[in-house]
């Protein structure tokens, strides 16, 4: 069993020509929260994305479990153990919410999560499981992400600016039910805008700049101004 | 009562544009398609079918039992080695693909069972009929066609809504990114959607060829049949569709009771005045 979840290897990403990801090297251990800050534009979702699939990466550049997994498609990932929360919520308008979470399922992973269970953190989502998954608030459509893919039972779940657009009061809500995901064994990357909070729920951080990792260590280790050096390059 | 009659008819011809326009809907539906040879792809399955009926001196309707598996393994193969290739954010490559394809379709036709009329033979299945009061006689054959076609949009949204497959296939219809992240393989299932189409498509082109002689040149002409029958209906809701489908069907009826050429004008000068009147059609469901 190696010591490390995800690792990734001096990994790149292009769209197109235009380079987001200039090597970056990434670890995560079992049962870490890592949190990733960073400006608009320095790769944080480009970075979930190589890792999901959904943005290609060369094989070597990224291990799961101790597993080449980069180029995998999208859909092969899921099934192996990695889940993400997409920036924007991204649900499905036409289904419910109810199908919202079970299509979270499809790739059939085993594991402890179900519909009860799902409804149990989020009790609201079992009252409106029959409506349109967009007739819902914005917490709650936020709710309804974060469950589907817990519907997966991914070993390691990453979402991306939560927060985003929500009400301080969700969001509380929203990092006290992510605490208790992490105890059922689920390791977690956060993307953050938001760097008190991504502080506060964090082991470790990765401050991301241009592409590059600008920053990286505990909470309690880095200073404000380290911070601010990274995340603004000043 | 002669008036009666005809609209009667064209309503159960109605049944058999909805079956045009189902494949067509769906493939639009899932994929974003707008399939251009769809209309040759009816008129190659009857010839599948003429051929298999031929060979194996099977009745037309029988021969389904053949058509529908090859025709949905064909749809399969052509999408997964053809279309999925030319899908991306861009609709029109796809487009143009359909376009040679559909090119292509109607020049092998030609070229391989020349440009003759056939005919599927049916037996006793073209005659056959009933008799309503007021002397209004009506083919069992229409009848079938309709009963199949209420039958397979039935079947489709029983698919479309209840089945997991059907929950997958609109999520890609809803966002394909996303889709990709609950772990489905997207080009597998525009695949098994190519392949439901043509299924239906295979049942289509036998009515045509059981109701009336085919050639390979009268593809075009099915495919804005069921376009006329989508839009009338509006985007997206089967059930439309089928209505779609029986307007365009009286209309023609109508059309042809008036002056025998007129059918086919009828049914566009139906289709155009609702495009105008009503550009979003009867019952639109895209956002």
């Amino acid at each position: 069993m190696p010591s490390n979840l995800l690792e990734t290897h001096g990994l790149a990403a292009f769209y197109g020509d235009f380079q987001a990801l200039f090597g970056i090297d990434f670890r995560i251990e079992p049962d870490e929260t890592v949190a990733i800050i960073g400006s608009n534009g320095s790769g944080k979702s480009t970075f979930l994305k190589s890792i999901t699939g959904l943005v290609r990466a060369e094989s070597k550049a990224i291990y799961f479990n101790g597993k080449a997994i980069g180029g995998d498609p999208a859909y092969r990932i899921v099934a192996q153990g990695i889940a993400m929360v997409p920036e924007g919520r991204r649900l499905f308008s036409s289904l419910s919410v109810e199908e919202n979470l079970s299509i979270g399922a499809y790739s059939k992973r085993q594991g402890p999560w179900s519909l009860e269970k799902v409804y149990t953190i989020f009790p609201m989502l079992k009252e409106k499981r029959k409506f349109a998954a967009m007739a819902l608030s914005g917490g709650q459509q936020q709710m309804v992400s974060i469950g589907r893919a817990l519907m997966a039972n991914p070993k390691l779940l990453l979402c991306d600016e939560i927060s985003l657009g929500l009400a301080p009061v969700i969001i509380k809500e929203l990092y006290a039910q992510l605490g208790r995901i992490t105890t059922n064994g689920t390791t977690l990357v956060i993307v953050e805008q938001d760097i008190r909070q991504a502080m506060a729920v964090s082991d470790r951080v990765y401050c991301l700049r241009e592409g590059r990792v600008a920053l990286e260590g505990r909470p309690s280790s880095l200073s404000r101004d380290q911070i601010t050096k990274a995340y603004f390059g000043v | 009562m002669d008036l009666v009659s005809t609209v009667l008819d064209g309503i159960l011809l109605g049944g058999l544009y909805a079956l045009f326009a189902a494949g067509l809907s769906l493939i639009f539906g899932v994929m974003r398609l707008v399939n251009i040879a769809h209309g040759d792809l009816i008129v190659l399955s009857a010839f599948v079918a003429l051929v298999i009926v031929g060979g194996l001196n099977l009745h037309p309707l029988v021969a389904l039992v053949l058509v529908v598996p090859l025709m949905a393994l064909l749809g399969y193969g052509l999408q997964r080695l053809v279309f999925n290739r030319a899908l991306g954010y861009d609709i029109l490559p796809p487009l143009l693909v359909s376009f040679g394809l559909s090119v292509f379709l109607q020049n092998s036709l030609l070229q391989i069972f020349s440009g003759d009329s056939r005919r599927l033979h049916a037996g006793n299945l073209e005659t056959w009929h009933f008799d309503l009061p007021g002397g209004i006689a009506v083919g069992v054959l229409p009848c079938l066609m309709f009963a199949v076609a209420v039958a397979v949009i039935t079947g489709l949204q029983l698919l479309l809504y209840h089945t997991e497959l059907g929950r997958a296939f609109r999520c890609v219809s809803d966002d394909q990114e996303t889709a990709q992240l609950m772990g489905i393989n997207n080009a597998h299932l525009f695949g098994l959607a190519m392949a439901l189409s043509l299924s239906i498509v295979s049942v289509a082109g036998v009515f045509l060829g059981i109701r009336a002689n085919f050639d390979p040149s009268i593809g075009p002409t099915r495919l804005i049949f069921a376009f006329e029958a989508i839009i009338i209906g509006g985007l997206g809701d089967l059930w439309g569709t089928l209505v779609g489908g029986v307007i365009l069907g009286v209309a023609q009826t109508l059309g042809a009771r008036i002056n025998p050429g007129y059918q086919i004008l009828a049914g566009h000068i139906a289709f155009l005045a609702i495009l105008t009147l009503r550009p979003q059609g009867f019952f639109p469901k895209t956002r």
